[in-house]
């Protein structure tokens, strides 16, 4: 009868696509109630293309550094310029630096490589960065993979508990980066000397360190723990008029801090590359004046 | 410029149902509304969807194309290559009701748990005063038209159900944050810690900012960074922040 | 018996726009139990497309700005046809409303000096629209909104139940308000009836006072910037009731809608795209609008493009170009323009900015116009000129009610916002509904809660006709309406869409609204003839037929008005008597619904009388100087010698006349 309130049965079995990576029925996406759709989603773009970038730049990143970082002790310094993987240098078995950041804070007991000691703190501060998170909970652990797309997990607690709620202390990794900055900055400056340590020349080297810097320098900026510690965490802008100014310059930034999370990682990566190609002697570098 | 599109609907309701296929007309500068309409009118008359304002100012023709959450209004034809099939489903967050219509009560209910604005004591209408910076922010999270696509876009609970119970969703933290950032909003006074309830009521969290509920926001509001992560930078001020725990354990012992 | 879900409460409030919400805020905190019934989502009314602002005379831009500047305002752009009263109270409550909605938590725009911003707008003298962007209504509807939340959580809080005292029933609809009778045998309400859209069940809300807030009746109009909600529901459940309707030949059409591409075809196209320098050009490039300025505005418009162009950097030494006149006369030169074969393919004109402006300076004046024509239609308005034409967006007719209460004359049943009717006159100002929302929503929140309360013995429910409207709304699936072939009601929509358009559209004959009318009876015979597929879960062509009803009751409402109204005024303009005439401006037309087989003979749903306009009380008339009066009144209707004419700055000695002074 026409005016039964009770929709009619649906002839037919439904004929939507069969995914056999869908997880299992009953959960998600499939929990009851829910529209009744095998396939775990059906977006027909290349949503996977964005993630496997991600994963990819990020594991290439990795494996660079831990090669540098463990094995890059004697092509970390290349008068006048040093590797920002081994800036400060806090270890006895540091190379001699001309007035540069190689103080020996850990005695001769340290025998492993000195950037250890450092890159804690610009690893932890990216690790927890808001960028960062997201990226590598997408290309890592697919939570999600993609915008509506299904994610594997059969549980998510998102960061809630330990560890993930360590991601908490992003800002005071932001204190530590804003040092380790301040540190890169005095080695950018120190650039601007001759391999003999005459002040007043630079190189192709002292570009590229000051190319790194600035770099550095926008991507910790524009954090937004910094956004929050300038600003935002104010109620009322219109009684703080410079901290105001500051809140909207850093907003600027925050808004390409994607891009700089991906330029200051490339631009860490070309400085120290630059300085082992100077110090294994695969070139030397081209003066400017 | 007409041509003939192959659609494919959801059909059903919660007790079942399936993608159904249908040739229809699709003509220049048409949305996919447009053509749901068409399918209404000439070849099934029951398909259920809801709409109103057809201009995007509602939200309420929410649904998935291709895979997407989308606004069926805000989704041109000419946007979609015309040789593909075109898929439209209902909403895969919320139960489905019928064909492209989802029960949205949990946004309803989520609304109902966040404590609304505070007036400020000693303030008589007419006598507020709030400068324009000051109300900038929460103004942009008032754009919010409410589709839900953000609701429904996001991983928490469209891929687990049970966490429903425990997480507001993108839309209501930002309501939280927009009331924390109201410059007279008096819950303080009335002893109520937005920043603290927003992790510890609402399920902030559970949030890991993987942005899906600024992609889908037809108000390109920017819901992760100006509000979530601002909101979570917050909670970590009552909650993560050693100075200020060291602060209040001494002014607890005093 | 019918399976019907019941329930019971003191205010029913059809309706959850402005002055729906409204209305139940002010029922809820007279301690009323209150139900909103909300047609479509709860928040999701058409109250969200008001984009221009809030008119009330805060005077917080210009100090000069009053309650009386505004209700002259009010009165000018209705024609004097306005009831007086509504204008009055509306004029000096608006400031009050607005003021409210900050502490329910509201973020208007600001002035420097953190007070609420205010725009200036056509028609009004000062600045005086609160706004927020131009996103003024969705943050009217979301403020009321959330005030109605935390309502539900005060409840809570008491009760230990949210929908305690005030229930949101979400895509429920009304086909029916009940009658029953009081001891003394009067006719009064007694709730209502109507399905639920998900279910399909049928519903009734026992309520001694209803009140309408169910908005306007553009969806009768093939090219309207109104959503399908706007069905003249609240009109046609009035009739139906034994209600009356007044000067429902008084839409509104704006000047500028989108025509092209269909997906948009009618929604607004705002009127600052002209200020700002835009032009309107017709398929041969011709600046049309100078061959459509009417003598009597001759004086006050550029004759060259020149002057006009001058206008927009010297406004003090040149005359405004005829893009700006009023909208009724861009509205009918557009329409001339199109019929006499030189619009565009799409049957509108151009309206074009891109050619006037630098592209970087129309983004910043006009963001939200770039961003609707980019995102909707794919044109890029710094590039190339929109095509527009007129659209259905606002009638001015409606439930006739008592100014102060705004009782219907059915006892029990009241009508706010814009199925109300009266406030406007002849012509709304923009900015005035919203205020009208939040004015006259309170007020039949109020009188209806006072109404409720002070009753000694509810009207009981009729099963009667439960059964008979629960006969009628499932009369789509049985198709048992008369004899001939079944219809779809789509295509009977489509049909009367046209009719309205074409026939009582922006420009009325005679001989064409009386072919409107003869048409209506044939769609209303198909339309009881529909019959829908499918069962009664969510089926919106179930949803559409029932809704024909509404709209084929309302258009004959409006069409037999246009027919008897023998001038031009406002919203209403007669080829064949294209003046406006002073005699008319004393007469209201009612509409009620005929005795069947009516005494007149015709075939029509509709009985229309006329109905003098009460006059306007003396120290109102005062703040008019009598040479404008004198265009609108007649010589008996003038002031008397005894009130001093003109008085240019009355404002300070008025206000001691005032007999019930600004009710606060």
């Amino acid at each position: 009868m026409t005016t039964e309130t009770r929709p009619p049965q649906h002839p037919g079995e439904p004929q939507t696509p069969a995914d056999p990576s869908g997880p299992a029925p009953g959960r998600g996406v499939h929990s009851p109630g829910r529209a009744a759709i095998a396939a775990r989603h059906l977006r027909t773009d290349r949503w996977w293309l964005s993630q496997a970038v991600t994963a990819f730049g990020l594991l290439a990143f990795v494996g660079y550094s831990t090669w540098r970082a463990f094995f890059g002790l004697h092509t970390a310094y290349a008068a006048p310029y040093v590797s920002p993987f081994y800036s400060p240098c806090l270890a006895a078995n540091c190379p001699a630096m001309k007035s540069g950041a190689d103080w020996a804070l850990f005695g001769s007991w340290w025998q492993l490589s000195p950037a250890l000691i450092v890159l804690i703190f610009p690893l932890g501060f990216r690790l927890t960065c808001y960028y960062y998170r997201k990226a590598y909970y997408r290309a890592f652990w697919s939570s999600p993979p993609a915008c509506a797309v299904a994610e594997p997990h059969a549980s998510y607690s998102g960061e809630t508990r330990f560890p993930l709620v360590l991601q908490n202390i992003h800002r005071y990794f932001f204190y530590f980066a804003i040092v380790v900055a301040g540190i890169l900055t005095y080695d950018a400056v120190l650039a601007w000397r001759n391999p003999a340590g005459q002040w007043g020349h630079a190189g192709i080297g002292t570009l590229v360190l000051l190319a790194n810097i600035v770099l550095i320098w926008a991507y910790t900026l524009s954090c937004h723990s910094c956004r929050h510690i300038v600003g935002g965490r104010l109620r009322h802008f219109s009684k703080h008029p410079v901290r105001y100014r500051m809140w909207n310059l850093v907003g600027k930034l925050n808004a390409r801090h994607m891009q700089l999370a991906w330029a200051s990682l490339i631009s860490v990566g070309v400085a120290d590359l630059y300085v082992y190609l100077l110090a294994s002697g695969a070139f030397t570098d081209p003066r400017l004046f | 410029m007409s041509y003939q599109a192959n659609f494919r609907v959801w059909r059903g309701d919660s007790s079942g149902g399936g993608l159904e296929p249908y040739q229809v007309e699709v003509n220049e500068g048409e949305v996919v509304l447009d053509i749901v309409h068409r399918l209404q009118a000439t070849q099934a008359p029951d398909l259920a969807v809801r709409w109103n304002c057809k201009a995007g100012k509602c939200g309420s023709c929410s649904a998935e194309v291709n895979g997407r959450p989308r606004l069926l209004c805000m989704t041109r034809m000419s946007t979609l290559p015309p040789d593909e099939p075109v898929t439209i489903t209902p909403m895969r967050t919320f139960p489905v009701l019928r064909d492209l219509v989802t029960d949205v009560s949990f946004n309803y209910t989520k609304a109902r748990e966040v404590p609304s604005f505070v007036p400020p004591q000693g303030l008589k209408p007419g006598e507020y005063r709030m400068a324009q910076e000051d109300v900038n922010r929460s103004q942009e999270f008032r754009k919010c038209i409410e589709c839900f696509l953000c609701q429904n876009t996001c991983h928490v609970v469209r891929d687990h159900e049970e966490n429903k119970p425990a997480f507001s969703g993108p839309r209501f933290l930002m309501r939280v944050a927009e009331l924390d950032m109201h410059p007279l909003d008096a819950a303080a006074e009335e002893g109520l810690d937005r920043k603290r309830s927003a992790q510890e009521e609402h399920g902030l969290g559970m949030c890991n900012i993987t942005k899906c509920c600024t992609e889908v926001c037809p108000e390109h509001i920017k819901i992760t960074d100006n509000a979530l992560i601002p909101l979570k930078e917050r909670a970590v001020d009552r909650k993560y922040d050693p100075l200020v725990w060291l602060g209040s354990v001494i002014k607890r012992r005093k | 018996m019918t399976e019907v879900e019941r329930h019971t409460y003191d205010v029913v409030v059809v309706g959850a726009g402005g002055a729906g919400l409204r209305a139940a805020i002010e029922a809820r905190e007279q301690g009323m139990r209150t139900a909103i019934i909300c047609k479509s989502l709860f928040g999701k009314a058409h109250t969200v497309m008001a984009e221009g602002g809030i008119a009330a005379s805060m005077g917080n831009v210009n100090s000069d700005d009053n309650w009386q500047t505004h209700f002259r305002d009010t009165m000018r752009g209705g024609k004097f046809l306005n009831h007086w009263r509504m204008a009055e109270l509306h004029a000096q409550e608006a400031p009050d409303r607005v003021w409210e909605l900050e502490t329910w938590g509201a973020l208007f725009d600001r002035t420097k000096d953190g007070r609420i911003s205010q725009r200036n707008f056509g028609g009004h003298e000062y600045p005086r629209l609160a706004h927020v962007g131009d996103r003024t209504g969705l943050e009217l509807i979301r403020t009321l909104q959330q005030k109605v939340v935390s309502l539900q959580q005060e409840d809570f809080k008491e009760y230990g139940d949210h929908e305690a005292r005030i229930k949101v029933f979400q895509e429920y609809t009304v086909t029916r308000v009940l009658k029953g009778h009081s001891v003394r045998g009067e006719d009064r309400v007694s709730g209502v009836f109507g399905y639920q859209r998900e279910s399909g069940r049928f519903f009734t809300i026992e309520a001694p006072a209803v009140v309408l807030a169910t908005g306007g009746i553009g969806k009768s109009f093939k090219v309207t910037s109104n959503s399908w909600e706007y069905t003249g529901d609240g009109h046609a459940l009035a009739l139906l009731a034994g209600a009356t309707l007044v000067n429902m030949e008084f839409v509104q059409f704006h000047p500028t809608g989108m025509v092209w591409p269909p997906s948009v075809k009618g929604i607004l196209v705002t009127e600052s795209v002209r200020g700002d320098g835009g032009v309107l050009r017709n398929s041969e490039g011709k600046r049309f609008m100078f061959d459509y300025i009417p003598d009597v505005f001759r004086a006050q418009y550029a004759e060259t493009e020149a002057e006009g162009d001058r206008w927009y950097s010297d406004q003090a030494n040149n005359r405004r170009p005829p893009e700006l006149l009023p909208r009724d006369e861009v509205a009918r030169a557009i329409n001339s323009e199109v019929k006499a074969g030189r619009g565009t393919p799409h049957g509108g004109v151009y309206l074009d900015v891109s050619t006037r402006l630098p592209a970087e300076e129309i983004r910043r004046r006009l963001p939200s116009m770039h961003h609707q024509f980019k995102e909707l239609a794919d044109v890029d308005i710094t590039a190339e000129p929109m095509e527009v034409g007129p659209t259905c967006h606002y009638v001015m007719g409606g439930v006739e009610v008592d100014p102060d209460t705004a009782a219907a004359s059915v006892p029990g049943l009241y009508a706010a916002g814009e199925v109300a009717g009266g406030m406007h006159g002849s012509n709304r100002l923009g900015g005035n509904s919203l205020s009208d929302l939040l004015v006259f929503g309170r007020r039949a929140g109020l009188h209806a809660s006072l109404y409720a309360a002070a009753l000694a013995e509810r009207p009981e429910l009729d099963e009667e006709q439960i059964s008979a409207a629960a006969e009628e709304a499932l009369n789509p699936f049985e198709g048992t309406g008369g004899d001939g072939p079944s219809e779809n009601p789509y295509t009977v929509h489509q049909e009367l869409q046209q009719t309205m358009n074409d026939l009582v559209g922006i420009i009325r004959r005679e001989a064409e609204v009386a072919e409107a009318l003869q048409r209506l009876v044939g769609l209303r015979e198909r339309a009881e003839r529909a019959v829908v597929e499918g069962h009664r879960q969510f089926n919106p062509g179930w949803h559409l037929a029932l809704d024909l009803r509404n709209m084929l009751l309302v258009s004959e409402c409006v069409a037999r008005a246009a027919l008897e109204r023998t001038e031009s005024r406002g919203g209403h303009t007669r080829e064949d008597h294209p003046q406006m005439d002073s005699a008319w401006r004393k007469v209201n037309l009612i509409c009620s619904l005929a005795e069947k087989g009516g005494a007149d003979g015709s075939d029509g749903q509709i009985a229309l009388v006329r109905k003098d306009n009460p006059p306007i009380r003396a120290d109102l008339l005062a703040l008019f100087e009598t040479s404008e009066l004198k265009k609108y009144l007649t010589d008996g209707e003038l002031p008397s010698a005894t009130i001093p004419e003109q008085r240019t700055d009355a404002d300070a000695d008025v206000d001691a006349d005032v007999p019930d002074g600004a009710e606060q």
